[in-house]
């Protein structure tokens, strides 16, 4: 039986009809055409599908819709103004943390959320939080980098 | 050079770039049209099997199914990238032959239907005896994977350059070693897929997760049935490729033929396992090394055999086994060599093109044998590699044309990096450094269809727009066209917009395979700026009364050599243009393959292969941890020739995923397969390297200037890929003092061997 519910999702809110079994990936890219966030592998081993749910990174393919209800949702299609890139996505562009581009937002939340709670990551943090978020084109050098950068600029603005 | 170079050279972000940090670049998946249909492929679960009898009529009965089609549906046309080696059809006819062929296909209104409905096909199968090895499957009354190829050799190669024979008797030294080099996954991040539209005049267009547009319409032409002329293959963003989007696959083709039948859109999306067990992996190979030198540790003979296992189909076979064996011939002289290589059939999932394609597999028995001879011989592992470099300019004992080469650099500055001198066989037990060198044809420049084509047009406001078959996989592509269109035409990156590999739309180019890229698309539009640039200056010069040679273009400006206030912009100079009535745009066109005085396949005679070549040294520090035997690999130094860097940044980020990726093939990463079944097709089970294992990475430039590449430029890809992970094993000897003959190697190889060892 399809449920009604409402979904707060990078401001603003979305009236849907889901399933009990849908996941939030496929509500946001299936029903809501959110296509930012992607779909590596479907069974939480890739990071590609991670959204942020009240600031926390989360694998929208393994948590249901339903269970996303009241919690505000940012997906890569929320950060940063209109056509605006946020400081994160700017390190990625001009430090070439991406290739394919692929993995790449699930690796800018997961780095957004990251660096909301921890103050100063030291590079085995870094590397430990962002285990999860697979990627098969940049070996990692320049997505820690960035990370680093934008760590460190925040830390100057403090 | 007339001028210093202003945005070939610089370390540009991706013109894409923003776009992807957005999240607003579209892949595959993320195109939706109107009315879609989804579809799902049944794959066989027996490794060999005849198919007596397939009952779809279950499955079309299920509401929301709109289509369901067999092999018998299709026509009976195979398909593969190679021609001569064509051994597969979208949906098996008769006969499946590993766990995973395509057996049917559904197109229902939502993917859970189409998934329901392939529950519903009921497939009566023969299980036929399966042979899973490729030593069992050359044997005398082994099981045929196809009927018709005797001993399951698909595709073999004997190529002799010099007189081995003789070379072997006038050595001093003979070693002769065996080794073996693992399945290993792509695994790239986005799954394939494909969206197929068909419009009732007869016009077929299909968006595809592929590296080769073009081929892909070759290819789906021939087996639809269908003329090229009413094909349109566009490639939208990939998710990366690594090789393994180079084949047509059964998506493609059911998507086309579904969208034909039934007249609506039609989507196929891999999921993660069809991935592993059902596109393509890097072939297994058993390699066996036999090499003559002299006393002062030069080569004089090399007699190489290779056992490819090919799985059950062919797709770049006869190629692959062929690479192998040519690309010994760099980066070290080889004045005799005989190569042998068999492709062979069994039942498992199908090797195909995979980063560095053979060459690595080739490369890992020869780096390791190289250093195994070096102890032998009490010589220094790069000082034996130092003697035996080839060198630009001298002749070539297959006859290549090596104009530039900084191999030696190479190895010496990776040495320098990862701190030769002090560590080799000077650190502690559990702790080494290795090196391994490697070289790579910038594309191949012996067949005409491997040429590129480009067109570039500048318009009144001076912007620029550069038509391109160069097919972007995330490499950056489209990135380095552009730069090499802005400096050829004295414009800023931002004021170029390239449009790239839509077959209706953009010139020929085979495609992103090989490394030809950069050299061959890279010239076709550099052709295609200088006549665009030709034109204009024409008409410049009479206003500035100088001469068309002594015209410069630079950051949107156009004056005379050596006076910078002689000249003017170039919007000025387009007025000009324009108020001299002369139409715009102005439109270059250029093409592009690569000039070969010999050209040849090396099958009959020796001449040149490549336009150019890039050499490469990686140099590894590791640290094994004897009570788990697990190894880290701790910096990879990692020295390399790629000509003039269009792009710096893209460079390293090409050379820093290579590491990681062999790291990965050295360390962790293996397809285990058993009684033809994928045990790990996910990403947890396979376990490529995350984060966390990453090394430091000291990328290390030895330019040189190439006459034939754009701006000097040679392959930057795939290269870097063939020696990271000999240059690891290599490092394991120097720590524990075992030879590794295989990869990958794991902590338990490592605990045995350590447990031997003591014995
Ligand atoms: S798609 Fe969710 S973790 Fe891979
Ligand atoms: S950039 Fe391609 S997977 Fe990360």
């Amino acid at each position: 039986m399809k449920q009604e519910i409402a979904l707060n999702i990078n401001g603003d809110t979305y009236e849907l009809l889901v399933s009990p079994n849908q996941t939030l990936l496929e509500v946001l890219r299936d029903n809501l055409g959110l296509m930012g966030t992607k779909r590596g592998c479907d069974l939480g081993a890739c990071g590609a599908c991670t959204v942020l749910l009240k600031g926390e990174a989360y694998l929208s393919c393994l948590m249901l819709a339903m269970d996303a209800v009241d919690k505000e949702i940012v997906t890569i299609e929320g950060l940063g103004g209109r056509g605006n890139l946020d400081p994160l996505q700017s390190a990625f562009v001009e430090q070439g943390a991406l290739q394919c581009g692929f993995c790449t937002p699930g690796m800018i939340l997961t780095a957004k959320a990251m660096l909301s709670e921890e103050d100063h990551p030291t590079e085995d943090i870094i590397k430990k939080r962002m285990a999860g978020n697979l990627c098969r084109c940049t070996g990692y050098k320049k997505v820690i980098e960035a990370l680093q950068s934008v760590s460190e600029q925040t830390a100057e603005e403090e | 050079m007339e001028r210093e170079l202003t945005v070939v050279g610089n370390r540009m972000p991706m013109l894409d770039a923003a776009a992807k940090a957005k999240g607003t670049a579209q892949f595959i998946d993320d195109l939706v049209l109107p009315g879609m249909l989804h579809g799902k492929i049944l794959r066989s679960p027996l490794p060999h099997a005849k198919i007596l009898h397939i009952d779809t009529s279950k499955a079309e009965k299920l509401s929301g199914v709109k289509g369901v089609m067999t092999g018998t549906d299709i026509p009976d046309r195979k398909y593969g990238i190679v021609p001569k080696a064509k051994d597969e059809y979208a949906l098996a006819k008769t006969k499946v032959r590993y766990i995973g062929d395509e057996v049917a296909a559904v197109c229902a209104v939502d993917p859970e239907i189409a998934e329901e409905a392939l529950e519903l096909i009921k497939v009566d199968y023969e299980e036929l005896p399966a042979v899973f090895d490729p030593m069992e499957a050359i044997k005398e009354g082994a099981p045929l994977v196809h009927a018709d190829v005797q001993k399951n050799i698909s595709a073999s190669i004997r190529k002799e350059f010099g007189d081995v024979e003789k070379a072997f008797g006038e050595s001093d030294f003979i070693f002769e070693d065996t080794f073996y080099s693992q399945a290993v996954n792509h695994a790239p991040l986005e799954p394939h897929g494909a969206l197929a539209q068909y419009d009732p005049k007869g016009e077929l267009t299909i968006w595809s997760s592929t590296q080769i547009p073009f081929f892909l319409r070759r290819n789906l032409s021939t087996t639809l049935l269908v003329p090229e002329s009413k094909l349109r293959v566009i490639k939208p963003k990939v998710g990366g490729g690594f090789g393994q989007k180079v084949d047509m696959f059964a998506k493609d083709f059911c998507a086309c033929w579904f969208a034909m039948n039934i007249g609506r859109p039609v989507k196929f999306i891999y999921d993660r396992e069809e991935v592993f067990i059902g596109t393509r992996q890097r072939h297994p190979v058993y390699l066996s090394v036999k090499t003559g030198l002299n006393k002062e540790g030069n080569i004089l003979a090399q007699q190489f055999k290779a056992y490819a296992d090919g799985g059950a189909y062919n797709s770049t076979a006869p190629v692959m086994i062929t690479l192998m064996g040519f690309f010994l011939m760099i980066p070290y002289k080889v004045p005799n060599l005989l190569h042998e290589g068999y492709h062979v059939y069994t039942n498992k999932p199908v090797g195909g093109a995979m980063r560095g394609h053979g060459i690595p597999q080739a490369r890992f028995a020869v780096e390791r044998q190289l250093d195994m001879i070096a102890e032998r011989m009490d010589l220094d592992p790069g000082e034996i590699r130092i003697r035996n470099s080839i060198h630009a300019g001298e002749p070539h004992p297959a006859k290549f044309v090596i104009n530039t080469c900084g191999f030696v650099d190479t190895v010496k500055k990776a040495a320098e990096g990862i701190g030769w001198a002090q560590k080799r066989g000077k650190l502690p037990f559990g702790r080494g450094v290795g090196m391994a060198g490697g070289s790579f044809p910038s594309g191949v420049s012996n067949m005409s269809h491997i040429s590129s084509g480009a067109v570039v047009q500048l318009g009144r406001e001076g912007a620029v727009n550069v038509l391109t078959g160069a097919a972007d996989i995330g490499q950056g592509a489209e990135t380095v066209i552009g730069q090499i269109v802005a400096e050829e035409l004295g414009v800023l990156l931002e004021d170029v917009r390239v449009t790239a590999a839509d077959t209706g739309i953009t010139p020929l180019d085979p495609g992103t395979f090989g490394s030809g890229v950069t050299v061959r698309a890279g010239n076709a539009a550099r052709l295609a700026a200088i006549s665009v640039k030709n034109k204009l200056f024409e008409i410049v010069s009479e206003k500035l009364e100088a001469s068309v040679d002594d015209l410069v273009a630079e950051k949107r400006k156009i004056y005379v050599k050596g006076s910078p206030d002689k000249g003017m912009t170039l919007s000025d100079a387009l007025k000009a243009y324009q108020y001299g009535d002369h139409p715009m745009p102005i439109v270059g066109r250029g093409s592009w393959m690569a000039p070969t005085t010999e050209p040849t396949t090396l099958l009959k005679e020796n001449g040149n292969f490549a336009p150019n070549y890039s050499f490469m040294t990686q140099a590894a520090e590791v640290e094994v941890d004897p009570q788990t035997g697990r190894v880290k690999l701790l910096k990879m130094a990692a020295a390399h020739d790629c000509g003039k860097m269009i792009n710096p940044l893209l460079v390293e980020g090409q050379l820093e995923g290579s590491v990681v990726g062999g790291m990965g093939q050295a360390l962790y990463e293996d397809v285990i397969v058993e009684k033809g079944q994928v045990m790990n097709p996910s990403f947890l089970d396979y376990g490529f390297p995350t984060a966390m294992e990453m090394p430091e990475i000291e990328a290390i430039e030895v330019e040189t200037i190439d006459p034939l590449g754009p701006f000097g430029a040679k392959e930057a890809g795939e290269g870097t890929q063939v020696s990271p992970a000999p240059a690891i094993v290599n490092a394991i000897y120097d720590a524990i003092g075992i030879d590794f003959m295989e990869m990958p190697v794991t902590p338990e190889k490592i605990l045995k061997a350590l447990e031997e060892k003591k014995k």
